[in-house]
């Protein structure tokens, strides 16, 4: 399994090339620059401003830079925000989003995961209704709506959370985003659960395992849970190379410093070296999470073989 | 009879079943009583549908939600049917041990048979790890599989069906369970195999002294190792007696009806001098790539005359499919085949239509093998569309009514959608789909194998008469030696790719020469074949 991680890791290295080489052409074609504003600059400024940003060399030219400097793990400075770097802009915002997605991740799983079991063990009792209400209202209602929602609710008519800040993640102000960021996945991953373990619990093992008197919570838990698992599994990877990578709707509503907002700004400014490093960082979570769920399913089924 | 006068193990008493469908309320199982004392084999015998699982099910609390049961089980003078689910749960696995058909799939795929074996011994007993281990390797000894140790180890996909089924029923009697009830337990096995395990459970219930259920719908296997038989028919027991009464002196029609269920008769023999239509030399398919590459089909030859039937017989994995779809050029292959002179093997796709329809088959699973988003009329007719272009909306209904019509169902069923049919009216939709286009030659390939046993008689006759009819040609594939006999003139018996003997059907099946050929007509006819050593 060690030598299949190691391959599978060396055989991404191409796709993060890929993905880099088509995002930084694919942006270059889009009109526009990062000096490009309402008001036009001098052509002298411009000129010079250019050059110590390398814009002035052919675009191939700038491609190899680029990853030079990025095979160094230098990131470039970003260009609407030039006190900091890219790698220190995604250092700050980073850690934020990783936290929020992070919980948002594990309570969509937990909860979501349960509720759908509980739907599954009693179908079509009020349990499962109301599971499945739930799980349709989570889904269906924008992140926009319920955010503003809950700040009204929780944070201006109770008084019991701030209504947005970050305060160097304290609890309090977590406790907004995560659930925003958790509820859409809880709803997915409560009805990816309830399906799945529908259908393992029809299966003609667990009929067996109930023939042989195990207990409620041994078929339940060990033998039909397993397979039921698999499918929410496949889902949570993506998710969570999804959720950890900030959200920028979130962010902005509850003003938390995190990283979602710099992908819609900077591709709005052609802030090009930024737009990358959001590239790259997506890339390589996407890369390791779906490797992550790949290994996991090799544990939870043993007829899936990595040779 | 001793053992009669001994309080019963287990009785059963006015046990009726109700499911509670869309469609409204259906009864699976009509006030069905019967006993079954210790040491006592009981057999319930019936056909599809015909409640025998069910009430069994009932006795073991896994029916789904929707049944509704009544009556009583009582089960060491305790009522199954009212005691609370905990104390049910006790007596599971412990003293109430079941098997099932489907040994593919009765085991859960994701843990090693070792803990699967293990799990059942600690929840009913308070042996430590190391015991449990023990008793689950002695176990594992005692259904005689090899290699204990390496068993435990395994998973459930490494193992053959055979080998499952024989891990299922150690499983089953790992806590010495007072009553074994065994449902169809060796229905999805080869028939060399099915004897293997008839022979083993008979041998451990006189062993070990249980009292067995043994459920099936194949009355004459279970003549052998059953002291009583219960006949059951939509729901009800229609006979009920000692093994001996019920084959000598049956008394339902019924159960004198699933008595003489085997196919019967013979076809009439082929002119010999009729021409060659299908022609094969060495005939190689296979698959995959070197260094995983396996020979499914090792040089097989074959003349099959105009007007013949030659069955090909062999276990699951013989090859006895591959071949014949080598043949019809639905996989790759070496070797020449040639279709009434015609050199088949070499022609492109499009050259091969014209003689698609001059050869047809027919598939084993009715249920798999037609769309259900068709209706009958459009099934069988789709060749048509094909073939017949020039054909008319009108004259392909016209011609939909007359295919099945020839095939023995309303014509007016056309319009019908496939669910509405039953098993055996589902083949003979698939039948009359191949008949449409006049095929010379027809391939079948186990079309009876997922019927009952009754119903396969009647499709054995249908086959039979359709051929006289349209001087057809057949292919039969059939792991199922009755219905061979009633096919066909010449057989083939295949295992592992080869041809093991081959000859005139009367002379291969009452006088075989290789031994394995031997062996499977044993497991098939000489049921006597299967009482333990």
């Amino acid at each position: 399994m060690l030598r299949y991680s190691l391959r599978r890791l060396a055989t991404a290295l191409p796709t993060l090339l890929a993905v880099i080489t088509l995002s930084f052409f694919m942006m270059r074609i889009a009109p526009g620059g990062p000096f490009d504003q309402e008001r036009a600059l001098d052509p002298v400024i411009r000129a010079n401003m250019e050059a110590a940003y390398h814009l002035d060399l052919p675009l191939w030219h700038q491609y190899l830079i680029y990853l030079g400097n990025l095979l160094r793990g230098d990131l470039g400075p970003s260009f609407t925000m030039p006190e900091f770097t890219v790698a220190e802009l995604f250092a700050a915002g980073l850690p934020v989003s990783v936290q929020l997605g992070g919980w948002a991740l594990v309570l969509a799983l937990l909860i979501g995961g349960g509720l759908g079991i509980a739907a599954a063990l009693r179908q079509n009792g009020w349990i499962d209704v109301a599971v499945v209400a739930v799980a349709t209202a989570g889904s269906t209602i924008p992140t926009f709506v319920v955010a503003p929602v809950f700040q009204l609710v929780f944070g201006l008519s109770l008084m019991w959370l701030p209504v947005g800040g970050w305060q160097d993640g304290a609890a309090r102000n977590m406790v907004g985003p995560v659930v925003c960021l958790m509820l859409p996945q809880l709803a997915v991953v409560a009805r990816l659960m309830r399906g799945s373990m529908i259908e393992a619990l029809r299966a003609h093992h667990i009929r067996t395992a109930r023939a042989m008197g195990l207990s409620g919570w041994s078929v339940v838990g060990r033998h039909a849970l397993r397979s039921a698992m698999l499918p929410v599994v496949s889902y949570a990877g993506p998710a969570a190379a999804a959720l950890l990578t900030g959200s920028v709707v979130v962010e902005t509503i509850f003003s938390v410093p995190g990283v979602g907002r710099y992908f819609v700004d900077a591709a709005l400014n052609r802030d090009y070296t930024v737009v990358m490093g959001a590239v790259v960082v997506v890339a390589v979570f996407t890369i390791v999470f779906n490797l992550i769920v790949d290994l996991l399913y090799a544990i939870i089924d043993p007829r899936v073989r990595y040779a | 009879m001793s053992i009669l006068q001994d309080p019963p193990l287990i009785e059963v008493r006015n046990l009726s079943v109700h499911f509670a469908t869309p469609e409204g309320d259906t009864q699976a199982v009509r006030d069905v009583s019967f006993a079954v004392h210790a040491g006592e084999t009981v057999a319930i015998v019936g056909e599809s549908g015909s409640g025998k699982s069910q009430s069994m099910m009932a006795a073991m609390g896994l029916l789904p939600g929707n049944a509704r049961v009544t009556g009583e089980i009582a089960f060491k003078g305790r009522n199954l049917l009212t005691l609370p689910r905990r104390a049910l749960r006790e007596l599971r696995g412990a003293e109430l041990a079941m098997i099932f058909q489907e040994p593919m799939t009765s085991l859960d795929p994701l843990y090693r048979i070792g803990d699967q074996l293990i799990e059942p011994i600690r929840r009913h007993s308070r042996l430590s790890a190391h015991d449990a281990r023990a008793r689950a390797l002695e176990m594992l000894g005692l259904v005689r599989l090899p290699e204990p140790e390496r068993m435990m180890r395994s998973y459930p996909h490494e193992l053959s069906g055979g080998q499952r089924q024989r891990v299922m029923i150690a499983m089953a009697l790992t806590n010495d369970p007072a009553l074994l009830i065994a449902d169809e337990p060796t229905t999805a096995l080869d028939v060399t195999i099915q004897a293997e395990i008839l022979a083993l459970m008979a041998d451990l219930q006189k062993r070990l002294g249980m009292g067995m259920v043994f459920i099936s719908h194949d009355l004459n296997m279970v003549r052998h190792i059953a002291d009583r038989v219960c006949v059951m028919r939509a729901g009800e027991v229609v006979e009920h007696g000692p093994v001996a009464q019920i084959f000598e002196a049956p008394q339902h029609p019924y159960t004198r009806a699933l008595i003489d269920a085997d196919p019967k008769g013979h076809k009439p023999p082929a002119p010999t001098n009729a021409p060659v239509l299908l022609h094969a030399r060495d005939v190689t398919v296979t698959f995959g790539t070197a260094p995983h590459q396996v020979q499914a089909v090792r040089g097989l030859s074959l003349d099959l005359r105009a007007g013949e039937t030659v069955g090909i017989v062999g276990e699951s994995g013989s090859g006895k499919s591959t071949f014949a779809r080598a043949l019809l050029r639905l996989n790759q292959s070496e070797g020449e085949i040639r279709f009434d002179g015609v050199p088949i093997s070499t022609l492109t796709r499009a050259q091969m239509r014209p003689y698609r329809a001059q050869m047809q088959v027919v598939f084993q699973d009715p249920f798999g093998a037609l769309s259900p988003r068709m209706t009958a009329g459009q099934i069988v007719t789709e060749g048509l569309l094909v073939h017949r272009p020039d054909l008319t909306r009108a004259a392909r209904d016209a011609m939909a009514a007359q295919a099945l019509t020839e095939v023995q169902l309303n014509p007016e069923f056309r319009n019908r959608y496939i669910h509405e049919f039953s098993g055996g009216q589902r083949q003979r939709i698939a039948i009359a789909r191949a008949l449409i286009l006049k095929p010379r030659l027809l391939v079948l390939d186990e079309p009876t194998s997922a019927l009952d046993r009754m119903v396969q008689a009647q499709v054995v006759d249908l086959l039979r008469d359709l051929q006289a009819r349209h001087q057809l040609t057949y292919l039969f594939i059939s792991h199922d030696l009755a219905v061979v006999r009633a096919m066909a003139d010449r057989v083939m018996v295949m295992k592992s790719g080869e041809l093991v003997e081959e000859g005139p059907c009367a002379q291969v099946l009452h006088a075989p020469r290789a031994a394995y050929t031997k062996r499977l007509i044993a497991a098939a006819f000489d049921t006597q074949a299967m009482a333990p050593a």
